[in-house]
């Protein structure tokens, strides 16, 4: 905040000099509307810093002015000895709290309504004398200890400082070429490091809190929330991280754009917050860090996320995508929808957003300026976008390579490992025409780079190097080179546009040795090359939780029905419900769950009679994209982040292994075990409990027999199955009156009695609705259980 | 309208271009090609601290690619806030042109006409103007 008021005090300062020649002149021309207009800019200009500066006086001062003036330019009002009085006493009044402020001192209470009423003293006889400077002589003013440099000069400082270490680099080398002069090396090591002090200085006189950029929103959010009737609670943190101030302003934009759609698609009104039992204001965090050579910018709403289901249709019926591609997408692909040019996620366009400007706009010009937006959404729950911008625009960690005779750079953030082509542990194999890695397991396609920019014409080779990279698009690939150089901090200029328009640099640099080099972009080579992020759906996931954490993958922590901890990775997680003991039925040699009129296989039951749960219980619903089955649970410990590995269990099994948790051993389940458990079903045809259907009218032969069916069972109707001995149920269409209580007492079977009418009648007591498919499956279930 | 003109050889061919556009000639030794890129844009080489995108003025006009052996000489220009290098032969002369480009009127092949902006007289010779940043944007655009 300091730095702000600085800056506004300076700021105020400068404009107030050349105001004083202004404001003689208007009041020897009132009718000046150019004076006038510069002197309205002044007050308004004061006015508005002064709001989030938090300083009522002067708001109320600069305001009172705005309103007058605004009334003389407008007309209403002619402006009169009185008024010119009344305004440049305000002026005054304003530039003497100024410099009060700047003297960090308190300038006297009071005089200021005075001046205020003045400005309506229109009719009035009394004379304007309610200036009375209440201090005798004004405050000695404070010398300035800062100055305004326009960003051109810093960018020729930096440019200067350039060309000295260039100019240094070449000295050494001459100074190597010639043989040791202990006395001239000394000298030079002294040179090399003011240089190297300075350029330090210099970058760091480009930089800038991001305060800057953080304490418009308060503003901005009162002002759209207000607009679109919402309540929203702003959290602002990490305003004193330093970044590049061209970087700010690159970045003001897409912030802005983020913030006001998730006021206005995310949070959603306070009546829909409290059905969803959240509360009526909404939460919107923005948070700064540093990691590393980047800044980190969240923002996070606890809104109502994004749909990905609605998306995908969206992006489908805007011709974006075509459905057959639309089912092959992972859900984070989904998401990435969002960033298509030409689709709105707004279900109406409002005046806030959804004009045009859309989320690829904001993604572009993070791109462009070397960064990358993240989307993290929890369907109800809330929206995170991560922003995630170099520190300064210029300088980058890089890793240099060779291609064939040329040089190359690519930026540091985006390599996740170089191996050798040759490595034990790496396989190239030719798949088609494209070549692909086996690195450890994980297949990666390869780009022959020096292939791609046509420099050399050959396949990737035992002596090739791959670095694997990540590009901020999702792609994954190995990038198949000559050898890596070295790691160098490169200082990034932009190309000029015949150069981008290949669509494979990001710009040139300029290392030590005074050869221009180009920067190649990951995003970029991936398009040209036509690698797709299909490819790395599972590494790409992983990633969002950051470089640091790269390896960790969200685990959900449970206690088990027989007391023991247990994870699941939270990925399959799709629902925790709680379901009635009796929707189980022991079927089989295995348990099955009725839900949602569905059967699926339920695990986690312990085999000690014991320990099984009565009433409710609490169940995991997990899913694999195609299949469904439950894990009956305890309760819910926690979510951590755990690593990849883990300890293998010796069997195949229920248990994939063990990992750790906070030093305690925890089973971890092992879904593809359970889900291959499932599917088998260890069922056929013939093992399929059989459910009797009484009469064959055409209700029950194409209304009810396959829903029945669907859910597991084989039917037969009641005349034609002479087995009907081993049914586990019979279906019987209740008309009233019990009618059906012989046949039933006859099959054998238990009997579910169908009402027509979805109130049960007092005479038919147990019967089920017959279009209440939930109660009919859990009656069905409950049934086969009883057996 | 009295004008500096710099007088230059490409592909032989005398030719002129506004001086006040130009920020200087310079020797160039060494050229990082740019794989990828359209014909005409001849590589990158350094200007002090700043990279120069270097233009084959030859590539440019249509006419073939300009010599690359021993020391080139490029006449550097600013455009949209990007330093060129654009390769010539020679550099000749800094002149004083009076006048106003006259029309081209005989045809002068596709790549000349499009960077021309006319022609100059000089010492009685008529000379081509032409636009650097035509040589900038390469043939293929000014064909369009």
């Amino acid at each position: 905040m300091d730095e702000l008021l600085g800056e506004f005090i300076a700021e105020t300062r400068e404009t107030l000099e050349p105001l004083a020649g202004e404001i003689v002149a208007w009041e020897a021309d009132p009718s000046d509307r150019a004076r006038l207009d510069s002197i309205f800019r002044f007050v308004h200009t004061v006015k508005g810093s002064c709001g989030f500066l938090d300083l009522p006086r002067l708001e109320k001062l600069s305001h009172a002015a705005e309103g007058a003036l605004a009334e003389v330019r407008s007309g209403d009002r002619l402006p009169d000895r009185r008024l010119v009085d009344a305004v440049l006493a305000i002026i005054d009044r304003i530039g003497t709290l100024v410099e009060a402020l700047a003297a960090g001192e308190d300038y006297p209470e009071g005089g200021d309504e005075g001046l205020i009423l003045a400005l309506d003293a229109q009719d009035e006889e009394e004379p304007v004398h309610a200036a009375p400077v209440t201090a005798g002589a004004p405050a000695p003013r404070a010398p300035a200890r800062s100055i305004r440099l326009p960003v051109e000069l810093l960018d020729r400082m930096m440019a200067g400082v350039s060309d000295m270490v260039l100019a240094r680099n070449e000295l050494s080398r001459r100074l190597r070429e010639r043989g040791g002069d202990a006395s001239v090396d000394t000298a030079f090591e002294r040179l090399s490091a003011c240089v190297a002090e300075m350029r330090e200085s210099i970058t760091r006189t480009r930089m800038q809190r991001i305060d800057g950029l953080f304490s418009a929103l308060p503003r901005m959010v009162r002002d759209i929330s207000a607009e679109l009737g919402k309540q929203v609670h702003l959290c602002v943190d990490g305003g004193d991280v330093e970044l590049d101030r061209e970087m700010i302003e690159m970045i003001r934009d897409p912030l802005t754009h983020i913030v006001r759609n998730a006021i206005d698609h995310g949070i959603e009104p306070a009546e829909e917050r409290q059905k969803a039992g959240k509360p009526a204001a909404g939460t919107l965090r923005v948070d700064a860090r540093q990691s590393g050579n980047q800044i980190l910018i969240e923002v996070a709403d606890d809104g109502r996320g994004i749909d990905d289901a609605k998306l995908v249709q969206r992006a489908i019926a805007a011709g974006i995508l075509d459905s057959n591609r639309a089912s092959a997408l992972s859900r984070r692909e989904r998401l990435e929808l969002i960033f298509a040019p030409g689709l709105s996620t707004a279900s109406a366009v409002t005046a806030i957003s959804g004009r045009g400007v859309g989320m690829d706009v904001v993604r572009a010009n993070v791109e462009r300026i070397g960064g990358t937006v993240e989307v993290e959404s929890r369907s109800g729950l809330g929206l995170k976008l991560t922003l995630r911008v170099p520190m300064t625009l210029t300088i980058i960690p890089a890793l240099t390579f060779r291609v064939g005779p040329e040089q190359f750079a690519i930026p540091r953030a985006a390599v996740d490992e170089i191996v050798r082509a040759s490595g034990g542990s790496v396989q190239v194999e030719q798949v088609g025409e494209a070549s692909v890695a086996r690195i450890r397991g994980e297949r990666v396609p390869v780009v022959e780079l020096g292939a791609l920019l046509g420099l050399v014409a050959r396949a990737a080779t035992p002596e090739s190097t791959l670095v694997v990279v990540r590009a901020s698009s999702g792609e994954r690939y190995a990038l198949a080179i000559d050898g890596v150089q070295d790691h160098e901090e490169l200082v990034v200029k932009p190309a000029a546009p015949a150069i981008m328009a290949t669509g494979v640099y990001a710009g040139t640099t300029l290392p030590d040795n005074g050869r221009p080099m180009l920067l190649i972009d990951p995003a970029g080579v991936a398009q040209v090359a036509g690698v797709r992020a299909d490819h790395s759906v599972a590494a790409a996931s992983a990633v969002e939780e950051g470089p640091a954490e790269s390896e960790m993958i969200p685990t959900l922590l449970f206690r088990a029905l027989d007391g023991a901890p247990r994870a699941i990775r939270l990925g399959l997680v799709e629902r925790i419900e709680d379901v009635s003991a009796e929707a189980i039925a022991h079927v089989g040699g295995r348990l099955t769950l009725a839900h949602d009129g569905r059967v699926i296989a339920l695990f986690g039951i312990p085999d000690d009679p014991a320990r099984r749960p009565e009433g409710r219980l609490r169940v995991l619903l997990l899913g694999d994209g195609a299949g469904e089955l439950a894990y009956a649970i305890g309760e819910v410990i926690d979510i951590h982040a755990l690593p990849r590995e883990f300890a293998p269990a010796r069997e195949p099994g229920p248990i994939a292994g063990v990992v750790l948790v906070d030093g305690r051993q925890v089973e971890l389940l092992d879904p593809y075990w359970l889900f291959a458990e499932a599917g088998s079903g260890g069922e056929g045809e013939a093992e399929r409990p059989l459910c009797l259907l009484d009469g064959e009218d055409s209700w029950m032969r194409d209304v009810l027999r396959p829903i029945v069916e669907a859910a597991g069972y084989r039917t037969a109707f009641a005349g034609e199955a002479e087995e009907g001995a081993g049914a586990v149920a019979r279906l019987i269409a209740d008309r009233g009156g019990g009618g059906g209580e012989a046949e039933a007492a006859s099959a054998g079977a238990p009997v579910i009695r169908l009402r027509a009418t979805p109130d049960a009648p007092p005479d038919s007591p147990g019967s089920v609705y017959r279009y209440d498919r939930g109660a009919l499956i859990a009656a069905l279930a409950a049934a086969r259980g009883g057996r | 309208m009295d004008e500096l003109k710099l007088i230059a050889r490409i592909a032989g061919q005398r030719v002129t271009l506004p001086a006040d556009a130009v920020e200087s000639v310079v020797e160039i030794e060494a050229i990082t090609p740019v794989p990828l890129a359209a014909a005409h844009v001849a590589g990158l080489a350094a200007l002090r601290s700043r990279v120069l995108t270097i233009i084959d003025s030859y590539a440019a006009l249509d006419l073939g690619t300009a010599p690359r052996e021993g020391v080139l000489q490029a006449v550097v220009v600013t455009i949209d806030n990007h330093l060129y290098g654009l390769l010539v032969d020679e550099v000749e002369d800094v002149v004083e042109i009076a006048g106003d480009p006259m029309p081209v009127q005989a045809g002068l092949g596709a790549g000349w006409t499009g960077a021309a902006l006319g022609l100059v007289e000089h010492d009685g010779r008529a000379l081509l103007l032409l636009d650097p940043s035509r040589l900038v944007a390469g043939a293929q655009a000014m064909a369009a």
